[in-house]
């Protein structure tokens, strides 16, 4: 699960993380109220203006920008509140945005040049230990950074039984080229986002930039936090920071409906039990000469209703042109299989205009084959992998 | 020969008495799977199919010589599950159990490090020796006894390649589920390695999919062993998009190095037949044996 910007930079200060202070706003009339409000706590004579969207890149397409005045905070605001953002990480359409945050001013002059860091937090799957990776080439893309300049980009990995340890925090402290006051906040600041990390079961956060200000405060001026979703039960609080109006409404209506769902651009729509098989099936889908339409895995218990549901979901695309089942059968049997496709076609009357094509193998293969053929329906059957590839093909020719 | 469990293996179930434990430990005892018990904590001194429970791992391991685990045990209380049974010595864990949070499994891949015992999974459908012993959830059956290994993150995926190496008249040795998480506890590369030390094992099926590194560590350590036996591989996910989780927590491309496209290319730079359909598993390892 995605955490927007302030809602990051807030789970990040109730750990001590310094953050650049924000308020929320989700209307031009409130953005200029929370300006004067963040005036008076701060003082910030400016302001940044910050569209609030589960992607990155906002400033290239115009979704962050500085206001001088409260005159340009409401038109900003104005703007930016409803419009449809571009950014390099969203598709050509762009994504909707519904608030935005109004952030103090941190690059204000003073005794130093501010300077920006890079810094996040992720599990090294290579050794199953999480660590801190950090730059000192702040506010740029860090895959580009990664590219030209490597030897810029440090790692630190974390004993996972005694945490992360004071030597650790000078370590990256001193590689970032700090002193002095500086030192002492981002050794406080590493340690803090490490704890935040841990005990928020977060699988990653991105600061970019982390910010020394001109009088050697280090602070989270924009954030990325992911959060493990296999762990939200045990943090009912951030798990009702979810906000669905950034994800897929039909992928939202399938996790509910407890299958596992991806939506993609292509015309043939598939359901499979499991995971790899899920995979496997779009990749024969596109040997075939389709492309898949989404991803799903339905779980072991395909029955008619769990069928039936998953049938309209893939049909809410209007791009699928046919749809491939896909069962594996194990433990669920073939034929109860069979007999739910034949139920669910049945119950939905017209609402399949497009060819259906079923390959069942395993247990009670052939008994389902039979069940399949023998119902009347509009239904191509198939024992084998390739010959359900085989019959996508024909039908898309 | 075969790997990690066979007819002498003393298994006990973990989470035996709740509804998928008691579902699959039925199961496997039908198979005639050594399940020598099972744990439930509170239901100590009952007896459960016909097997008695314990409170403690430690119980089975004192009293009926339990050797081996598999875990039906809910995800919030499977790393503990996995703890205990290490801390008891259990030699080989095989966790089935999908959903574990990650922070849980690095702190119990840290935890089991230095003790003396293999983790199989989590998130994985089991492992089987055919005709010997079936300690997972796979459907037995399709299992055929043979002279091929099996290692794959997928459970129907594993399902369908031993189906189509028993339809073209081979047969299997044992059959490895490693899991789809993020981390899981025998690499790729360790189960690889377990099938290219068995005598029996002629030739390995290496099914992997994108995310991680782990079938690229594999593929360089099979080259680097003089690829004694033939490996056939199949990466699953050439058209999932990026950074999109794909069903398994741990099947996500994070950058160009772990699509499916980049693993098939360093497999077959190493020596292995990588196969682009997952429809010829079966018909590649009837060419090569053949």
């Amino acid at each position: 699960m995605n955490l927007h910007e302030y809602q990051g930079k807030e789970l990040l200060n109730s750990f001590g993380v310094r953050i650049q202070r924000g308020i929320v706003a989700d209307n031009h009339k409130k953005a200029v109220e929370a300006a004067k409000q963040l005036a008076t706590e701060t003082g910030t004579g400016w302001w940044v203006v910050k569209a609030q969207i589960h992607a990155g890149g906002r400033g290239k397409g115009g979704g962050v920008k500085l206001a001088k005045s409260l005159a340009e905070i409401e038109t900003i605001s104005e703007n930016i509140i409803g419009m449809m953002l571009v950014t390099p990480q969203t598709s050509a359409e762009g994504k909707k945005v519904n608030q935005v945050l109004i952030a103090e001013d941190v690059y204000y002059p003073g005794d130093n040049e501010p300077e920006e860091y890079y810094m996040s937090v992720l599990l090294n799957r290579a050794t199953g230990k999480n660590m801190i990776m950090y730059s000192t080439e702040g506010g740029m893309d860090i895959e580009t950074v990664a590219e030209n300049t490597p030897h810029l980009i440090f790692t630190e990995e974390i004993d996972p039984l005694i945490g992360i340890q004071a030597f650790q925090a000078r370590k990256i402290a001193f590689n970032l080229g700090l002193s002095g006051a500086a030192l002492k906040e981002m050794i406080k600041f590493v340690t803090s986002l490490y704890t935040a990390y841990v005990e928020s079961d977060a699988s990653l956060f991105e600061i970019n930039p982390v910010l020394k200000t001109s009088d050697d405060k280090i602070l989270a001026v924009d954030s990325k936090v992911t959060l493990d979703d296999n762990a939200l039960y045990r943090h009912k609080d951030l798990a009702a920071l979810r906000d669905l109006r950034e994800e897929n409404a039909i992928e939202v209506e399938a996790n509910a409906a407890g299958l596992n769902y991806v939506d993609l651009d292509g015309n043939v729509g598939c359901m499979v039990n499991g995971a790899g098989l899920a995979m496997s099936t779009m990749d024969l889908i596109k040997q075939s000469g389709g492309e898949p339409a989404n991803f799903l895995d339905v779980g072991g218990t395909a029955d008619a209703k769990r069928v039936e549901t998953a049938f309209r979901i893939i049909l809410k695309d209007d791009n699928v042109k046919a749809i491939l089942v896909n069962i594996f059968g194990g433990i669920v049997r073939c034929d109860r299989v069979a007999q739910g496709v034949i139920d669910a076609y049945r119950n939905m009357g017209d609402a399949i205009k497009v060819p259906i094509i079923v390959r069942l193998q395993g247990t009670n293969a052939v008994e389902a084959k039979q069940l399949i053929d023998n119902s009347g329906l509009d239904v191509i059957s198939a024992t084998e992998f390739q010959e359900a590839a085989d019959k996508v093909q024909e039908v898309l020719a | 020969m075969s790997v990690l469990v066979n007819k002498n293996s003393n298994i006990i179930v973990q989470g035996f008495t709740g509804g998928e434990g008691t579902f699959h430990a039925s199961q496997m005892i039908a198979y005639g799977t050594n399940v020598v018990g099972g744990v439930t904590p509170g239901k100590g001194g009952q007896t459960h199919l016909d097997k008695p429970v314990f409170n403690t791992v430690q119980e089975a391991v004192d009293k009926v010589a339990a050797d081996t685990s598999i875990i039906f045990v809910p995800p919030a209380f499977a790393a503990d599950a996995i703890m205990e049974a290490a801390a008891a010595g259990i030699k080989v864990i095989i966790c089935i159990t999908e959903g574990i949070p990650v922070g849980d499994m690095v702190k119990v891949k840290a935890y089991i490090e230095n003790k003396d015992c293999r983790l199989v999974g989590p998130n994985c459908p089991g492992v089987i020796t055919p005709g010997e012993a079936k300690v997972g959830i796979m459907p037995g059956f399709i299992f055929k006894k043979g002279n091929v290994g099996i290692v794959s993150k997928s459970g129907t995926l594993t399902y369908e390649a031993a189906d189509q190496v028993v339809k073209q008249g081979y047969g299997i040795t044992t059959a490895i589920g490693i899991g789809g998480d993020p981390i899981i506890g025998t690499t790729t590369k360790e189960a690889v390695e377990l099938l290219m030390n068995d005598d029996e094992t002629e030739c390995i099926v290496m099914i992997g999919e994108i995310g991680g590194q782990l079938e690229a560590e594999a593929a360089r350590w099979v080259k680097a062993n003089g690829n004694k036996k033939p490996v056939v591989g199949f990466i699953a996910g050439q058209t999932a998009p990026k950074g999109r989780t794909m069903g398994h927590a741990g099947a996500i491309v994070g950058g160009a190095d772990d699509t499916a496209q980049a693993k098939m290319k360093i497999l077959s730079e190493n020596g292995i037949h990588v196969v682009d359909s997952p429809a010829k598993i079966g018909a590649k390892v009837a060419e090569i044996l053949k």
